[in-house]
């Protein structure tokens, strides 16, 4: 029992990255129809907005103690970092202690600016050709994404650790009344999950219970109609795409402490996201992140040992075998609705 | 000719004097000059150029005439590649059964993965068969190297080693992959002045192979068939409408295209006995893809085209480095020479990717029809009548940089 319930859980932080990207594809291509390859690459640029606030704030001041001698005896060179020296050592230590948390301040303007300029300046374009074409060029606007990324930070991944009151373990077994050590289960995990939830509630109650998020509704069902009522659909369409990147960024940020990032983890969650996608049904919000948490939790029982053993290396096909079955008996996926990319 | 119009004809002519006269071609500088590093006149790159120019021509059989994007194109590429390293492990290294058995295996693994994925069209299909290559080179890498069953040795690759049975090989026959006691690494080194030109077996065996394969390319284009294919890609539903199923057509052409791949592959094993899982992933399938758009997907040449545009260039930008972009660059300026190069660096060696990336992005958007249509184009803007024959124009003017 507390076996099931530990794979549960080691399944819901990776079910949440695939959910968060997955509604935010789905988002893109309910709301404006286009098949957003590029939307890993989102998700790689908002964990490297986390890798950037961290360097921001570890910006060091060289100083020389002449009282403290390294080992070949010369005067010693201490780095200070500004905060440091602008707050008070403690309070700076915390504040580069917290560099995650506080990166998510920072890549929401940045992620909604991304998303905005990508929409208006380059898929804006792109609506009225062949869904072949808007995929290659969000396919090759992802590589350019990626290289540039790969120039300025290099192509090893970056350790980003999550503030250090977070760093440890806690006992959830012992809560809920199993034995002592049987759940373990990493703070920063838990957090990623609540947040993620966090998010997706609000996309879901964004849409649902505002002005702005019925008329974008409304333009989901039925875009030309919307037009004609003299609503200007397509900048909220815009805006939708932004919200869908900072989702996308979010999840990157708060992934950090979980995977140091690097300029290839885009590409290898869009893959899965797009399964996921193809699994929860095109054009399904929650069929998406339904979608994303059962695919997170089946991954996570196929890596029990017992899984891998008896076949080998199931952890690493399972999604694609759910994918292929689903699809050949539900082709609409598991929330799909009928007239969404039918043809 | 050959079942051919005169226009065809014409094409496939040009493509066999340039293809056997590549050593010649692509090696117009002296090799102790400073431009003889723009030389692609070896062997490796030009076994290079004809291999993903099959690979290309035969994705650009789907692609450019059915219209389904495939994003899974690799997986029988690698495929083809695991099965001509098993003959050679098993049998024998001559490069004729190992081929013929990587295009079957190939043909019936997209026979498989074609059957299923076409059930859908679109996205949904595009995502299917990227899916599908992911699940084969998981496969490939870990799944199918456990202890207990290897057959694709992981992460180091397949590769024949000294106490592998290959039961039919003969005592005075090469090490190597060879046609019929004829090693593929053979080379003729034949000096001309200050030039070197290099015939070598391997690559005379591919581009023999391709000038097959771009033949049967011609001729699916031309044929009734091919009429067919490219109904599925301009009006699937009046298609059906007619009466007519589409999908057995588009199925044939998947498992062609699937079985180019297969070849492709199995010629990459018999020029370097090696197969390795890497060639499955997906960024693999993306490389294909890029080559057949840039080129001018649905038309004859363009695959080839961009198959040697995007392996030149690879291969050439890679070798810049910041020392070569300062003497290029030395005639001018000291500060300037050093904004230049900066600005130009990022682009070259390493960043090779970023300047392909940011070309494929202008051709889709700018330039779809790829660089067939430029060509065509920059024909008409000086003033030339022959709009119509404009492919045949563009072999003429730019396939000397493949």
């Amino acid at each position: 029992m507390d076996a099931i319930i530990l794979q549960i859980l080691n399944g819901l932080d990776k079910g949440s990255a695939y959910a968060l990207i997955a509604l935010g594809l789905t988002l893109i291509f309910g709301t404006l129809g286009v098949v957003n390859f590029a939307h890993g690459a989102l998700f790689m640029i908002g964990a490297f907005c986390a890798v950037t606030v961290q360097r921001i704030l570890t910006l060091s001041v060289e100083t020389i103690d002449e009282t403290r001698t390294d080992f070949l005896g010369n005067p010693l060179k201490v780095k200070t970092p500004y905060v440091e020296n602008w707050f008070g050592p403690e309070v700076g230590a915390a504040i580069i202690d917290w560099s995650v948390p506080i990166a998510i301040l920072f890549s929401i303007p940045i992620m909604l600016l991304i998303g905005f300029v990508m929409e208006r300046g380059l898929i804006k374009h792109f609506y009225k050709r062949p869904h072949a074409d808007q995929i290659l060029v969000t396919f090759g606007l992802a590589i350019v994404l990626q290289e540039v990324i790969k120039y300025f930070y290099g192509a090893n991944p970056i350790p980003t650790p999550a503030p250090d009151m977070f760093s440890g373990s806690i006992d959830l077994g012992v809560l809920v009344g199993f034995d002592v050590n049987a759940i373990i289960y990493p703070y920063w995990r838990l957090i990623y999950f609540a947040f993620a939830a966090l998010i997706i509630g609000g996309v879901f109650a964004f849409l649902q219970f505002t002005t702005f998020g019925m008329v974008v509704r409304a333009g989901m069902a039925d875009r030309e109609t919307v037009g004609l009522l003299g609503i200007n659909i397509d900048r909220r369409f815009t805006i939708m795409f932004g919200i869908a990147a900072a989702v996308a960024g979010l999840a990157g940020v708060m992934y950090t402490p979980i995977n140091p990032p690097n300029y290839h983890m885009g590409m290898d969650f869009l893959v899965l996201s797009f399964v996921v996608v193809v699994v929860g049904g095109m054009g399904s919000l929650p069929g998406a992140v339904l979608a994303g948490f059962l695919l997170g939790i089946l991954e996570s029982f196929a890596s029990t040992t017992w899984a891998t053993t008896t076949i080998p290396g199931i952890n690493q096909i399972i999604i694609y075998l759910v994918a292929i079955i689903v699809l050949l008996t539900r082709p609409r996926g598991l929330m799909g609705r009928k007239g969404v990319m039918e043809d | 000719m050959m079942g051919m119009n005169n226009k065809d004809a014409t094409l496939f002519l040009i493509v066999i004097v340039l293809t056997l006269l590549a050593p010649f071609i692509l090696n117009p500088f002296p090799t102790d000059s400073a431009m003889a590093q723009f030389n692609a006149g070896y062997p490796d790159l030009m076994q290079r150029f004809v291999i993903f120019g099959i690979f290309a021509i035969g994705f650009n059989i789907l692609f450019g005439l059915t219209g389904y994007l495939s994003f899974g194109h690799a997986a029988f590429l690698g495929v083809g590649s695991y099965s001509a390293v098993w003959i050679f492990k098993l049998f024998t290294y001559n490069v004729i059964p190992a081929i013929g058995l990587a295009v079957v295996l190939a043909g019936l693994f997209a026979l498989l993965i074609g059957y299923v994925s076409l059930r859908r069209s679109g996205i949904y299909f595009s995502i299917l068969t990227l899916a599908f290559a992911q699940m084969s080179f998981a496969l490939a890498y870990s799944v199918l190297s456990n202890p207990k069953f290897n057959l694709t040795n992981g992460e180091t690759g397949l590769q024949v080693y000294a106490d592998d049975p290959q039961m039919f090989h003969g005592p005075n026959l090469p090490d190597l992959p060879h046609l019929f006691g004829l090693s593929m690494r053979a080379n003729h080194q034949m000096s001309v002045g200050a030039w070197d030109f290099n015939f070598n077996v391997g690559y005379y065996v591919c581009a023999v192979i391709m000038i097959l394969a771009f033949y049967l390319a011609i001729r699916i284009f031309r044929s009734p068939f091919g009429m067919m294919l490219r109904a599925v890609k301009s009006n699937n539903t009046r298609m059906t409408y007619t009466g007519l199923n589409a999908r057995p057509y588009a199925l044939a052409a998947f498992v062609i295209s699937g079985m180019y791949a297969g070849l492709a592959g199995g010629l990459m094993a018999s020029v370097d006995p090696l197969a390795g899982a890497e060639r499955m992933q997906w960024t693999a399938s993306g490389e294909v893809v890029l080559m057949t758009i840039l080129g001018g997907a649905g038309t004859l040449i363009g695959p080839i085209l961009g198959a040697g545009f995007i392996k030149y260039f690879e291969n050439i930008f890679s070798k810049i480095n910041e020392s070569v972009l300062h003497s290029w660059f030395s005639f001018l300026p000291d500060g300037l020479e050093d904004v230049i190069v900066a600005m130009v660096y990022p682009f070259v060696g390493k960043g090779w990717h970023l300047t392909l990336g940011m070309l494929f992005m202008l051709v889709v958007i700018f330039l779809p029809g790829g660089l067939v249509e430029g060509g065509q184009r920059v024909m008409k803007l000086f003033g030339k009548k022959k709009s119509g024959s404009g492919a045949k124009e563009k072999s003429t003017q730019s396939t000397p940089a493949e």
